[in-house]
């Protein structure tokens, strides 16, 4: 068993399934935003490394890890909620290009926003749990305290998302809002609330995403932290169906366990052409997703 | 009491409505009728609030509501069944029902209590109450859009061809649903309908658009009864 659990592969799917549960956060921010309002939020990652700086960068170092978190949930929302107030409001019922280039361009700015703030050099957070593997009888397992703190911290954003959208008054009203937007109002939905709404609860999650990343990552926090890990995120949203919660964070997983392997086994510069190989073979034969269902919603 | 006056709608070039005047009595059933594009689905989504007027306005009990949020003018009492049924097939009959509920306060027991009444009126959404709405068929759908409105209830109810679509036994069955209710509950409803036969066969009132105008307003029987309509406004050329 010991054996087992110290193996490679092993020690490859659970490294995996930990930068897994990142993208499938990441996904399923842009999922949340995809499914009410049709957009593809490119800042998503900036908006949510922004958040980060927000509650680390202005309150450090007096204050303790959970406090900077809870600061930067709060940030996160309220950048989230601006932003549809503001920016994305105007790009409703435009053409498709525009709100790409728009998002495109929030992120260009937020990230130099950021930089000339807090300047680029890296700044390390605190980390609430140790970042160094367990062992069994000396050999390291691929799994360490903060790590399970991070997939436990995932699991949980799910959980609370999922049971949101399914047990709740507002979950109603945003699930009618994005299916229906005329039947909802019909209905007394205020469905203009309902996306900012959405887009609230969906940097909030990136916020969470972004302090998981700065805390873990050998870079820290940097306006850019968020970029590669947006770009997986992006492509497990992709693979798994912009319209599907669930395929975006079973595709996230699948994609971090698939990098791990890749990267170990044969070479970690391979991990890019691997992902955008899957990304270019699933938007071939499932161009809608994997788990979106083939005949397409739309009352 | 539903009071429109001078409505005047516009989409770009094209005038929808011109000067529409009638008025919808509670306990009544009004039916407008006409061929398509005669207006008729523009004047419901005009008094629901969903299309703004460019002229005119519209009255619920003596004050006016034009200019209101459809979001606000449901609130104040105007269910609207929209063309189409709009039922959110993704959505479980119940989850359908509880979205149609939203704006009335209740404690869960009472909303329950709510639906229990409907079920009973309407037994096969009781039977189907978690499967999911997009499984319903043509009829049933239709019983989930009107349940949905009443559920929040209403005192004005719209209803937009409700027979479309479904088999001439059901459109008759249905048509005595909305008889009931009507009689039953005091309910003020204005039904738009293509099927002017059978809509005349339950209204109290019919007004007849043509092109966006009011060509007649007159009791049921009196509509039913002029040749001149039947043959020009109606299609119904025996």
């Amino acid at each position: 068993m010991d054996a087992f659990l110290t193996s490679r592969p092993v020690a490859d799917i659970l490294g995996g399934l930990t930068n897994g549960v990142i993208y499938s956060l990441v996904a399923l921010s842009l999922v949340l935003i995809w499914r009410s309002t049709r957009i593809l939020n490119f800042a998503q990652g900036a908006m949510a490394m922004l958040a980060a700086y927000v509650g680390f960068a202005i309150l450090a170092p007096t204050t303790n890890y959970w406090i900077s978190m809870g600061v930067a949930v709060v940030a996160g929302i309220v950048l989230g909620g601006l932003t549809e107030r503001t920016i994305v409001r105007a790009l409703y019922g435009k053409p498709e290009i525009n709100p790409v280039v728009a998002m495109v361009g929030f992120l260009l700015v937020l990230e130099s926003v950021a930089a000339a703030i807090w300047s680029t050099v890296s700044r390390s957070l605190p980390t609430p749990f140790s970042i160094v593997d367990w062992q069994l009888r000396g050999r390291p397992v691929a799994m360490s305290p903060f790590a399970l703190y991070e997939v436990v911290t995932a699991v949980v954003v799910m959980v609370v998302i999922a049971v949101v959208f399914q047990f709740t008054r507002v979950g109603l009203q945003l699930r009618a809002a994005a299916l229906n937007p005329e039947v909802s109002r019909l209905l007394g939905v205020r469905v203009h609330r309902m996306l900012t709404v959405g887009w609230m609860l969906a940097s909030g999650v990136g916020a969470i995403t972004a302090v998981l990343v700065a805390s873990n990552y050998f870079t820290g926090l940097t306006p850019t932290t968020m970029d590669g890990v947006f770009a997986f995120g992006f492509i497990a949203a992709a693979i798994g169906g912009l319209d599907s919660p669930v395929g975006a964070l079973v595709s996230g997983v699948a994609l971090g366990i698939a990098f791990q392997f890749v990267g170990d086994y044969l070479n970690s510069n391979a991990i890019i052409l691997v992902a955008l190989g899957l990304l270019i073979v699933s938007l071939m034969v499932r161009p809608n997703g994997v788990f979106t269902r083939r005949a397409q919603r739309r009352v | 009491m539903i009071g429109v006056s001078g409505l005047s709608v516009s989409y770009g070039a094209v005038q929808a409505l011109r000067d529409v005047s009638f008025s919808a009595a509670p306990g009544k059933i009004t039916t407008v009728l006409g061929a398509n594009g005669a207006g008729k689905t523009t004047l419901l989504r005009t008094i629901s609030g969903l299309v703004r007027p460019r002229a005119g306005e519209v009255t619920l009990e003596g004050d006016r509501i034009t200019g209101t949020h459809a979001e606000d003018i449901v609130r104040r009492g105007v269910g609207h069944v929209p063309e189409g049924r709009g039922v959110i097939a993704e959505f479980t009959v119940e989850e359908n029902l509880r979205l149609g509920s939203l704006i009335v306060r209740r404690s869960r027991a009472e909303r329950q209590a709510a639906f229990e009444r409907l079920y009973g009126q309407f037994p096969v959404l009781g039977e189907r109450r978690r499967q999911s709405a997009g499984t319903l068929s043509g009829g049933e759908r239709q019983m989930l859009a009107m349940a949905r409105a009443l559920v929040a209830e209403p005192r004005v109810l719209l209803l937009d061809e409700p027979s479309l679509g479904l088999a001439p036994l059901v459109t008759a069955e249905l048509m005595s649903t909305i008889s009931q209710l009507c009689a039953t509950t005091g309910l003020t409803v204005i039904l738009v309908e293509q099927n002017a036969k059978s809509a005349l066969r339950i209204a109290d009132q019919a007004v007849v658009l043509y092109i966006g105008r009011v060509v007649a307003d007159d009791r049921a029987e009196v509509v039913a009864a002029d040749e001149r309509l039947r043959q020009y406004y109606l299609g119904l050329v025996e």
